[in-house]
């Protein structure tokens, strides 16, 4: 067995978890390219992290649970209303003291961070994503992931016919491990798009869909969602996941690949 | 990052009410649905399915009653550093009551030394009588990776949550345990190095997956 070089042992954990910046990702790629070594290296991570990852590992919290804390937060809520102002204010800021003190902690923390890492937060002002992110979390939260729930591509695409102008790619993308969950017509950006629902693992993958003239190409970051965004066919497509950009990435590859052109 | 500033104290009771109600419900929408990540973390952190319920239901009122401090970024990574905060009191509280030292798994968490030590020189790995390959060809069962996960030392299992189950940005990371982001990179790489040695000593041991 190569053993894996000592030197890249960090750039591989970064690249692994899609968190270097172009130019170390491209270098650590190049290297990638003539090192047995790293490149077994790294397929040994990557199965790691999907070993760890998989179902069943996370604790979700049981049903008693939820049905705790919402009834403490309703003991919480009608208490508050209940104190008079003064006190629930001072004590209020007794809590909010401890909640600022935790908070300036990592903020100090992220100075003195690394300087390879992406840090850079997305500009601000780019009101679309935050669109996108929003309606991603609303099909979460609210049990509207789906208008039509199949697995059946054929099933969906001409679910969308008369509900929308224009005619989405739906592709199946099961032996990927991306399988289709279904769609839903949303409202991003003053405009009526298709939202086509993909699964991996436990996560979904909302993908928007609507015409657009304009090329455009990115990958972002927005509250902890992913966001993969480029222009095909004259549509234009968003990815929005809490899924890993490495992963994520993956998707938009099998997508585009299988889509038309 | 934003950070807000206090409200005055004894601020208008009128604003203060009409903020309550709208926060109460951004609350159900915003931090609410990360409630299966803040078990999740309570359950691994404190190993103990009780503790992590009354963890958890701590973290939420502390949550909601501090919830006007929170200004966008991560509500996730919000949400679980209370979680972790409220484990390290929930902890505290327990070695008070019984008197003893900080747990061993705590000790080596801020040692530089350890923290960097080259993980390829490590003599004490059995390397050669099961190479990774035949190790990752068995499939791992979840309950095996969950019995590994919890004998892992405390900062490397929080590192492998976080970023495998919980899926978090190194940022966010660095966000929820208050250490440097070029930390979080090596801790992880640690992790995963000191996960796949304790996955080797299982199959070592022949303990095989059930």
């Amino acid at each position: 067995m190569i053993r894996p070089c000592a030197e890249w042992n960090l750039l591989l954990h970064g690249y692994a978890d899609g968190e270097l910046d172009a130019a170390n990702a491209l270098k650590f790629e190049q290297h990638l390219g003539g090192c047995g070594g790293c490149a077994a290296e790294l397929q040994r991570v990557m199965a790691l992290k999907q070993a760890i990852a998989q179902d069943q590992v996370s604790w979700p919290a049981s049903p008693a649970l939820k049905e705790r804390v919402a009834a403490a937060l309703r003991r919480e809520t009608s208490m508050r209303s209940a104190l008079p102002a003064v006190a629930g204010t001072s004590l209020l800021s007794r809590l909010f003291d401890h909640v600022r003190r935790w908070s300036l902690v990592p903020s100090m923390a992220i100075l003195a961070a690394g300087v390879f890492l992406m840090l850079a937060r997305p500009e601000t002002g780019m009101s679309l994503q935050d669109e996108l992110v929003a309606s991603h979390v609303r099909s979460l939260l609210a049990n509207h992931l789906t208008d039509v729930e199949t697995s059946d591509q054929h099933t969906v695409k001409p679910w969308f016919t008369g509900k929308i102008d224009f005619s989405p790619p739906v592709v199946d993308l099961a032996s990927r491990g991306f399988p289709l969950v279904g769609g839903r017509v949303d409202y991003v950006g003053g405009r009526v798009v298709a939202a086509l629902i993909y699964r991996r693992n436990g996560h979904v993958i909302n993908v928007f869909i609507w015409p657009s003239l304009t090329a455009s190409n990115a990958t972002m970051e927005r509250e902890g969602y992913n966001l993969v965004n480029w222009k095909q066919a004259e549509l234009s497509i968003w990815l929005v996941s809490d899924l890993n950009p490495v992963e994520l990435k993956e998707f938009k590859e099998d997508f585009a690949e299988a889509a038309p052109k | 990052m934003s950070h807000a500033v206090l409200p005055a104290e004894g601020g208008t009771e009128v604003r203060t009410e009409r903020a309550h109600a709208e926060g109460a419900a951004r609350f159900q929408d915003v931090i609410l649905p990360h409630l299966d990540a803040a078990h999740n973390l309570a359950r691994y952190l404190s190993g103990d399915a009780t503790a992590a319920e009354d963890i958890v239901q701590e973290a939420y009122l502390r949550a909601f009653r501090a919830f006007g401090q929170f200004r966008g970024g991560s509500s996730k990574a919000w949400i679980l550093t209370i979680v972790r905060n409220c484990h390290l009191n929930w902890r505290a509280d327990q070695q008070r009551r019984a008197n003893i030292e900080p747990l061993e798994s705590m000790s080596h968490a801020d040692d530089p030394a350890f923290e960097d030590a080259d993980i390829s020189e490590r003599a004490d790995l059995p390397r050669e009588e099961i190479t990774p390959e035949t190790i990752l060809a068995q499939r791992m069962e979840a309950d095996e990776v969950r019995l590994v996960l919890a004998g892992l030392p405390e900062a490397f299992r929080e590192a492998l949550v976080l970023r495998e189950l919980e899926c978090l940005s190194y940022r966010e990371i660095s966000d929820v345990t208050s250490i440097p982001i070029g930390t979080v990179m090596s801790r992880l790489a640690r992790a995963r190095a000191i996960f796949a040695t304790a996955w080797r000593q299982r199959l070592a041991a022949g303990k095989k997956p059930r």
